[in-house]
């Protein structure tokens, strides 16, 4: 097992290594000078000369991007060109945001996943399993970001019962019945993707697990049904726990589009922003970050599975 | 090659003079034939695409010419059947119009993957430990960014457009091609009939060509075509995001974008562009995993 750790830590550290070179070498490619945004065209050489040096656009790529790796290592990821706050900061208020509806949305999904994916496995074939089949390659085929808006026409304009957008409140955890009511279809509209894959994949894993012969054994020695679905479901935990944790990271990442939709102040929202400002530290900051997190999530999924499965401990 | 093929004769003689034996596809597309989900959704797919290349015939008007006095119209107008959007467009023109650009932004991003992932992948399958290792780390790290992050970051970065959205999806699709090839390309190669082909000295080529393509293309074939759904949906979103298509062209998602302030007014044409992207997507969707199953692939993990 300690082998195995050294070796994921090693392999980790070294794709977030490679992430890091991605994200800064990405937002270089920006075409003409960061500045540009900020700066009237008429806008006296000396000031801009000024300016470059002191966001240290004038050095070249390697050192800007040693000089950048410097400052991410002690937590400082740099002055926003638009607003002129710490990005740091703005991040993390963004990201607390994003992940008061994630970590529901993934509680959702991970429970109503795994249940749909066991009662259809069980009941292969029957009707029931056919309904659930139709159900999970819907979600699978919907565009989240159409289905939050038909939900925001069907509870917001049509029913008129749930906030359309926002998140109410002061932003944070929510504190009063009010606030929760925001959640409610963004969070809906989140769960749908991983409810569909983490379902189909649930399926399949305990159809395969039931294709052994050791449930036939166990009904044979005469176990409980409710048992036998313990033993079956023990063994499709590590394939499900890698999937739930790659969609944990997708929710993370790939909020935008619904936090665009609901106007959620979260880590997507900034990071549109950042993109049309052409804010150059923001959304390097912000891609950094989202893909270090979706890396790290990996790490604990592959360490959760090898303590389930120690046939993972290659 | 002939010597092969008379080992084959000697082989199979009664079958070379009796009932020809079905080849593989042809098992594989009299299986299609009897799965009625998949059989419609192919049909439905060939409507949509029908539509869409033959949008002049079907549009009943020009997609980019408004009318300012019929903003707005309801479903079931005459003459607007699918009712009109903010400038008066005509929303079933825009919708066959749409098609062609939702299309070729969907498909040719998971195409281009394929062909770029599929190369990258037999090379990194059939190289050597320096070449696999290369080509995979390199995979590694791109895996390690959310795939709908990795899109709207490059497609911010590089602007807006047609060209860019399908870059930058192709960018997204190609390190699972290149897994998935590459881990079908180590298990053939290690079948015994590689062996054979190597120790009757067939030149690497010949062995990618004869031994190695034949039985990794139809995984890859059904891992891709499992891919277009997510593409359409995520090529659309960039356009709803103002990052992919420009208007005023027609695009599912550029639609949807620009008909959500309709929401209040007229919801349900508000939410027509989406029943196309969903309508397309699911039929994609069952597409593929008809073909899995007819073709009996099983995709490594």
């Amino acid at each position: 097992m300690a082998r195995f750790l050294a070796a994921r830590l090693l392999h980790t550290v070294l794709i977030l290594f490679g992430v890091s070179v991605v994200a800064f070498g990405l937002i270089h490619m920006i075409p003409g000078n960061p500045l540009d945004i900020l700066l009237p065209p008429e806008a006296p050489k000396s000031l801009v000369d000024h300016l470059r040096a002191e966001f240290g656009f004038d050095r070249p790529l390697y050192v800007q991007y040693l000089a950048w790796l410097g400052r991410v290592f002690r937590g400082n990821l740099g002055t926003s060109i638009f607003t002129g706050r710490e990005v740091t900061r703005e991040l993390l208020r963004a990201l607390g945001n994003t992940l008061v509806i994630a970590v529901p949305a993934a509680v959702l999904a991970f429970g109503l996943g795994t249940t749909l994916g066991t009662v259809a496995a069980f009941n292969y074939g029957k009707p029931l399993d056919k309904l659930i089949s139709v159900l999970v390659i819907l979600g699978l085929s919907v565009p989240h970001y159409w289905l939050g808006i038909v939900l925001v026409i069907v509870f917001a304009v049509e029913w008129n019962v749930l906030p359309a957008a926002g998140m109410g409140g002061s932003g944070g955890l929510p504190t009063s019945w009010h606030d929760l009511s925001f959640l409610v279809l963004p969070v809906a509209t989140l769960s749908m993707i991983p409810i569909g894959v983490i379902g189909r994949m649930v399926r399949s894993t305990v159809l395969e697990i039931l294709g052994n012969d050791f449930p036939t054994a166990l009904r044979a020695k005469g176990l409980r049904s409710r048992h036998v679905v313990f033993h079956v479901l023990k063994n499709a935990a590590p394939p499900t726990v890698a999937v739930m944790g790659l969609q944990l990271g997708y929710l993370l990442g790939g909020s935008i589009l619904v936090e665009t939709v609901f106007n959620w102040p979260g880590s997507g929202q900034l990071m549109d922003l950042a993109i049309f400002r052409r804010d150059v530290p923001v959304l390097q900051g912000t891609v950094l970050v989202l893909a270090a997190f979706f890396v790290l999530i990996n790490l604990v999924v592959d360490i959760v599975q090898a303590l389930i499965d120690p046939r993972m401990r290659r | 090659m002939a010597d092969i093929a008379a080992v084959q004769r000697i082989a199979a003689p009664e079958v070379a003079e009796g009932i020809a034996p079905r080849g593989y596809w042809r098992t594989v597309a009299g299986r299609v034939r009897r799965d009625r989900l998949t059989v419609t959704a192919g049909a439905i797919l060939l409507a949509i695409v029908l539509l869409a290349i033959f949008a002049p015939w079907a549009a009943t008007h020009d997609p980019l010419q408004g009318d300012i006095l019929h903003r707005l119209e309801p479903v079931g107008t005459p003459g607007h059947l699918l009712g009109t959007d903010e400038t008066g467009r005509d929303i079933w023109s825009r919708l066959v119009y749409g098609g062609r650009l939702s299309l070729f932004c969907g498909l040719s991003p998971v195409l281009l993957a394929t062909i770029i992932g599929g190369v990258l992948g037999l090379l990194a399958g059939m190289g050597g430990r320096l070449l696999n290792s290369l080509i995979m780390r390199i995979c590694d790290v791109f895996y390690a960014f959310p795939s709908v992050l990795l899109a709207i970051a490059i497609c911010g970065v590089i602007g807006a457009g047609i060209a860019n959205t399908i870059l930058s999806l192709t960018v997204v699709f190609i390190p699972p091609l290149v897994r998935v090839t590459e881990s079908l390309t180590r298990q053939v190669r290690s079948r015994d009939f590689v062996e054979a082909a190597r120790a009757s000295a067939a030149p690497l080529h010949a062995i990618i060509r004869h031994q190695i393509l034949p039985n990794v293309l139809g995984g890859m074939l059904v891992y891709a075509t499992s891919l277009v759904g997510i593409s359409i949906i995520l090529s659309a979103g960039l356009s709803f995001l103002g990052l992919g298509v420009t208007p005023p062209a027609a695009e599912w998602g550029l639609m949807l974008n620009a008909l959500r302030q309709a929401i209040f007014v007229e919801p349900t044409v508000a939410a027509l562009p989406g029943v196309a992207i969903v309508i397309t997507s699911l039929c994609f969707n069952l597409l593929s995993d008809g073909l899995r199953s007819a073709m009996d692939v099983k995709l490594p993990s």
